[in-house]
């Protein structure tokens, strides 16, 4: 054994000490770096066996997909009885829409993704024609779920359901309610006295009440404060309900959007003699929506997951589908499996919205790289 | 000409006659709708009036804090189902601040497995909608818990089945006054005792262990006293007599189901309220106070904690008002909340939609109104003094 020599200076690295580096040190650090931290993770797998030991048993492997109900299910395997979804998968998606017209259906929502590609991603290729689209978007698909025009066959409301009507009432409201709320923040931050108690009675009342109280109002008392004789959609009344719980929701996030832009912004603006349309175009909301893009898409969520109250007022959104199915003697009982089914729907879309919100924050975020 | 424009640039007056405008609208508005309502009321024969609160309700609730019948008046099936929200949101507010915060301290701690497991709960949970949380709970109750014959006995006391918990019941004998004593004159010391160390810290800096001697003397004067009395309460144990359970505290399915949906889905907001409020504290007041030498629980507890209240608080408070508005749900799984009774069955029997939703709305708004000026004025005091 020959013991080398280093010149000052250039005496190379040690290696790390065994255990930190590696998946063993990744273990160690992670999971088991302290007694109460071994306990922890000792739970946490146990837990985990359980959990997903019982979930692959009931959800695939004893689990029934097709049957001809709930009993003929029970003759086969004791897991869940995945039956009453697709023996009704049609309705769950497209409620009573005509089966011969659900094509129409089909076509609204993949050309969808095509009109909010532009909105939704700013770097992407053409995207100024696409916005064209977009703009047009909104007739072309009143037309082709309504029909009535073309020789499209009309289709009444009431045959609309299951997620095709989830995704209406969301999209409607989340696409109507982001220009009121920013409509009723300006309100609340207003000088003129007027408009700003206006704003706030309105903001406070909507978000004063449940949601509930709203759509009962909206299924049997609207009509009172309208002209006698008049008479409108349900589902147009609902929509407007949506509209403004969110607005009023949406109008606060933006608010504190607008109060976290520093005073020297608005400062500089008046020192370059801008008036107030122009400070609030090019000073106040570029700056007040960009920060309040998480709390924005939130209300989007919380929107979205709350068109389920419609099933209260009676229409037939996925869980009143879900419940007719109930209702049903073949099926009586199968509640686990028909709710649980809605609510993967429901996660899977409200967790795809979080993520683009995350994805849209980090884009924006300029100041701290 | 010159007179308008003049009027119009200054801005001032511009803003005058701008409010002028919109309160004209704002009245126009109005009118038209009472004149709307007028006309339509006029064509249907009906009238606004509140005489029908008082007269009997006629309809029974499967569960009541005060006494009822279906005798007593619609405004006491109101006030019953008032309660019932009450219950649901105080029970349900518990389950929810336990778990939320446990949930959010998970989601921070090192152990990457049980911090996994906390996000996706967080996630799963907070992205399903609150009425599928309530009707999934009221559907795993009803349907896949047993007959109450066969229900599932947790030591022999405490039973689950289809028709809801059955819990055994407390009940006070003679006697229990020593241990209602005992308990108050422990408070009354445990507070003075703080004090009093407070004031030594202050004066010496020789700390005490004074919240586990005030703990102790807390849970064992009335202990003691207990004993001394001779163990007054017994309690009532549910027994099965024909078909159902009698005796005992019986929790309803209805009012089981709302209280794990709403604590469990309220749970996953308030575990990222928690979780945010803890990392908003900036990292250099936690690597200060360990650098005086702080021991990591008084670091959490007398640097971290202190300060992340100040963040946590207020949207903590909001939550608990969306739970208790959330608890309208109920109407959905037939818990005779405040909506179900007063805006669902007195609104159908009575036929005043008007009357009836508008002190529904207005009680919600008030809870909402006086909770949030609670909130400002929480806000206004404890708020960072900036310039």
């Amino acid at each position: 054994m020959s013991e080398k020599t280093y010149k000052p200076g250039n005496y190379p690295d040690l290696p790390p000490p065994p255990g930190t580096v590696g998946v063993y040190g990744w273990i160690r650090q992670n999971l088991f770096s302290s007694i109460s931290n071994s306990l922890l993770t000792i739970i946490s797998v146990v837990l985990l066996y359980y959990l997903i030991d019982g979930i692959i048993g009931w959800f695939f492997l004893d689990a029934v997909f097709d049957a001809d109900s709930k009993i003929a299910c029970r003759k086969i395997d004791d897991g869940a009885c995945w039956a009453v979804i697709t023996r009704r998968v049609g309705q769950f998606v497209y409620g009573f829409y005509p089966e011969a017209e659900r094509w129409r259906i089909d076509i609204t929502f993949l050309t969808m993704f095509v009109a909010f590609a532009p909105l939704l991603y700013p770097d992407i290729p053409k995207r100024k024609w696409l916005l064209y689209f977009s703009l047009f978007y909104p007739f072309f698909a009143f037309v082709l779920i309504m029909g009535g025009y073309f020789g499209l066959q009309k289709i009444e409301y009431s045959l609309f359901g299951g997620f095709m009507l989830t995704v209406i009432l969301g999209v409607c409201g989340i696409v109507c309610s982001l220009p009121l709320g920013i409509l009723l923040a300006l309100g609340r931050q207003s000088n003129l006295t007027v408009v700003r108690t206006l704003s706030v009675c309105f903001i406070e009342f909507m978000r004063g009440v449940p949601l509930i109280t709203l759509l009962f109002v909206a299924s049997s008392m609207l009509n009172y404060f309208l002209p006698p004789g008049t008479n409108f959609s349900i589902l147009v009344r609902v929509i407007i309900m949506f509209t403004f719980f969110s607005a009023a929701y949406i109008a606060e996030v933006i608010r504190g959007g607008i109060q976290a832009i520093p005073k020297g912004q608005y400062e500089a603006a008046d020192a370059l003699g801008m008036n107030y349309w122009q400070k609030t175009r090019f000073i106040t909301l570029p700056q007040a929506l960009k920060i309040s893009i998480p709390g924005i898409v939130n209300t989007f969520i919380g929107l979205y997951k709350d068109t389920t109250l419609v099933v209260v007022i009676g229409l037939l959104d996925p869980l009143g589908i879900g419940r007719a199915a109930l209702a049903d003697t073949k099926w009586n009982g199968l509640s686990t499996e028909t709710y649980l089914f809605v609510a993967l729907f429901f996660f899977v879309s409200c967790f795809a919205m979080s993520r683009y919100s995350l994805w849209l924050e980090n884009k924006l975020n300029t100041d701290k790289k | 000409m010159t007179f308008f424009s003049n009027i119009w640039r200054n801005e001032k007056s511009r803003e005058i006659i701008v409010q002028i405008i919109v309160l004209f609208f704002l009245g126009w508005f109005i009118s038209w709708l009472v004149m709307n309502v007028n006309a339509n009321f006029e064509a249907l024969g009906k009238d606004i009036s509140f005489e029908f609160l008082f007269i009997p309700a006629g309809y029974d609730i499967n569960q009541y804090l005060i006494d009822y019948n279906n005798r007593d008046s619609h405004l006491r099936a109101g006030i019953v189902g008032l309660l019932n929200t009450g219950l649901v949101a105080f029970f349900g507010i518990i389950l929810a601040t336990v778990l939320g915060i446990a949930l959010g301290i998970i989601r921070l701690s090192k152990n990457w497995l049980a911090s996994k497991i906390a996000y996706w709960y967080v996630e799963f949970t907070r992205n399903v909608p609150i009425l599928l949380h309530i009707l999934l709970w009221h559907g795993i109750i009803i349907n896949t818990l047993p007959h109450p014959r066969k229900a599932i006995s947790l030591g022999e006391v405490t039973f689950l089945s289809n028709r809801g918990f059955y819990i055994p019941k407390p009940l006070t004998e003679t006697g229990i006054e020593l241990v209602y004593l005992f308990f108050v004159i422990a408070i009354i010391f445990s507070i003075l005792f703080a004090k009093y160390c407070k004031r030594k810290q202050d004066l010496t800096g020789i700390q005490y262990p004074v919240f586990w001697i005030n703990a102790s003397v807390i849970c064992f004067l009335p202990l003691i006293a207990f004993f001394i009395s001779g163990m007054p309460v017994s309690l009532e144990i549910p027994a099965l007599k024909g078909f159902n359970f009698r005796g005992g505290m019986h929790m309803s399915p209805e009012l089981a189901a709302l209280t794990f949906a709403l604590g469990i889905y309220t749970a996953a907001f308030i575990a990222e309220i928690v979780r945010a409020g803890i990392l908003a504290i900036d990292k250099g007041q936690r690597e200060a106070a360990e650098s005086i030498g702080l021991k990591p629980s008084k670091v959490m507890n007398l640097v971290i904690l202190p300060q992340a209240r100040r963040v946590i608080i207020p949207p903590l408070t909001s939550q608990y008002l969306n739970l208790t508005k959330n608890s309208s749900l109920a109407i959905a799984i037939g818990y005779m909340d405040l909506v179900a009774t007063l805006g669902g069955i007195s609104l159908n029997q009575t036929g005043r939609e008007m009357e009836t939703m508008l002190i529904v709305m207005l009680i919600y708004l008030s809870v909402s109104l006086s909770i949030s000026a609670l909130m400002n004025w929480y806000n206004s005091k404890v708020k960072l003094v900036g310039r």
